[in-house]
């Protein structure tokens, strides 16, 4: 496991996403709502850069006619054929056991913390004064 | 292939469609004036999709007619005794469901029903009927169900594949709703009301089209039931399609999951896979099984999934098999019994009844 420093936190406020490439791989890694994820950008079904589709929540209901969005900002849809996946887990919501994006740990790190370990800053030159987006692959 | 053993249910066979003249003693004096008045007594009401002399309507040695006797001692000897069966449930799709004068329909539907329980529930403690309704008119149809139920040897509805509407239509949740509380399984049999064309692109020409496009409109109506989620409102109802032909449904179950997991959000009730839907509450009849070979059988099964999804039908007197080759050759040996027997108790809340009860015969006393 490898931990890399991926952009200054300031890049990436609440509602943004990016895609970046960690060691050679193609990640996208969203603030939504405050809340960080990074998900492979290729979906386990048709191999499309899943991280460019809708962020958005689930569709539920109690029976035919009910209507009701819950857990907004918690899914993303692929945009090719619509499937959703858990943004948190990367599973998908139809079949979550057989069928996942991989997903993995992200975090925000004070400049000062990262300073001192052993970690990989892509891109940026961290500096103590500053917070981090940090991925884990 | 031959039957294996005796007490089969048969879940689709047809006694022969009764003239007007033979029902005008079940519809009210109004109704009687109005058919015999308007020459409406004269026509013999058969559905289109079953023209009466074409071949694939009623197998040669069935159809000869027999005076020296009557048509219950006919069906008994080419079916119920031909095939040692426990019960048989008789399906009569008469064409006054495809009358657009509702209050017609409905009477001549009341006639059917009527005639039947008299002329052959009454007589042969073996059968069992359906209930036929008009679907265009709900309400009506609701009503029908209602008068019926209380007779325990009734043990569906019937309805054409092809009527007005998609069966999934929340307008029809009346009938599916009345269904479910009386313990009554929801019948759909080929044939059609010709509101429409029998094929999605137009008017065939030939009845050799009609008959083929038929498996079209279950696929239709199996994916309109999934959609607007009837399972999902009407957890104990179940559907079974009768003389539907079986090798579309694995095709039209892996196309309607795959596009589920995209299309989802649209339909959020349908909130699990729709072949785990289908397989729960939707049954097939065996005849006719559209499978080349025996070979072709056992992977249209293997298909599926499940051998919990077929009953055992003849679909006399229709020209489906020859001899007594009743059953299609390639239904796995260990799946025979829940298809002639089992899989028929677990669909049909009433039938499971009159076998636990030992007969049907004690519930009808008390109905009388």
């Amino acid at each position: 496991m490898s931990r890399h420093v991926v952009c200054p936190a300031a890049e990436l406020p609440p509602g943004a996403r990016k895609v970046v490439v960690v060691d050679g791989r193609e990640i996208g890694v969203f603030n939504v709502e405050g809340r960080l994820h990074a998900l492979l950008n290729r979906c386990p079904h048709g191999g499309a850069a899943i991280c460019s589709g809708v962020v958005t929540g689930l569709s539920q209901s109690s029976g035919p006619g009910d209507y009701r969005l819950e857990r907004r900002g918690e899914f993303l849809r692929c945009p090719w054929h619509g499937w959703e996946f858990d943004m948190a887990t990367g599973q998908s919501w139809c079949d979550p056991r057989r069928t996942r994006v991989r997903s993995f740990e992200v975090k925000l790190e004070a400049g000062s913390d990262l300073v001192m370990g052993p970690y990989v800053a892509e891109r940026y030159q961290v500096t103590v004064e500053d917070a981090y987006i940090v991925v884990d692959l | 292939m031959k039957m294996p053993f005796a007490g089969a249910i048969d879940c689709d066979l047809h006694p022969p469609m009764p003239s007007m003249a033979q029902l005008l003693p079940y519809v009210d004096d109004y109704w009687r004036d109005q058919i015999t008045n308007r020459a409406i007594d004269r026509m013999s009401f058969a559905m289109m999709s079953y023209p009466p002399n074409a071949p694939i309507s009623a197998r040669a040695d069935w159809r000869a007619p027999n005076t020296a006797r009557s048509d219950l001692d006919t069906l008994r000897a080419h079916v119920l005794d031909a095939f040692d069966l426990r019960f048989g449930i008789a399906n009569v799709m008469h064409g006054a469901i495809a009358l657009h004068n509702d209050d017609m329909a409905a009477a001549i539907c009341r006639a059917v029903n009527d005639w039947l329980r008299a002329e052959w529930l009454d007589r042969e403690p073996r059968l069992c009927g359906s209930i036929l309704v008009s679907p265009q008119d709900p309400a009506q149809a609701v009503a029908e169900i209602e008068r019926l139920a209380s007779d325990p040897r009734f043990v569906q509805v019937l309805l054409p594949v092809m009527g007005e509407k998609l069966l999934g239509r929340r307008e029809f949740f009346p009938l599916y709703e009345a269904a479910e509380r009386h313990g009554l399984v929801i019948a759909v049999h080929a044939g059609s009301t010709y509101r429409y064309a029998p094929t999605i692109v137009g008017w065939p020409s030939y009845q050799f089209e009609d008959y083929v496009a038929q498996a079209q409109a279950f696929a239709n109506q199996t994916i309109s039931l999934v959609a607007e989620g009837v399972f999902r409102r009407f957890p104990r109802l179940k559907v079974v399609m009768l003389e539907s032909g079986v090798s579309w449904l694995p095709m039209t179950v892996w196309r309607t999951d795959k596009t589920w997991r995209g299309a989802r959000p649209e339909v959020p009730w349908v909130d699990r896979w729709p072949s785990e839907i289908i397989r729960e509450h939707l049954r097939l009849s065996v005849q006719p099984f559209d499978a080349a070979d025996a070979t072709a059988v056992a992977q249209t099964l293997d298909r599926i999934g499940s051998d919990e999804m077929l009953l055992f039908s003849t679909d006399y007197p229709h020209w489906q098999f020859d001899g007594d080759d009743v059953l299609p050759d390639g239904l796995p040996p260990d799946s025979l019994r829940k298809i002639l027997i089992d899989n028929a108790l677990a669909t049909y809340p009433r039938l499971a009844q009159g076998a636990a009860a030992g007969a049907v015969e004690l519930a009808r006393e008390d109905v009388r």
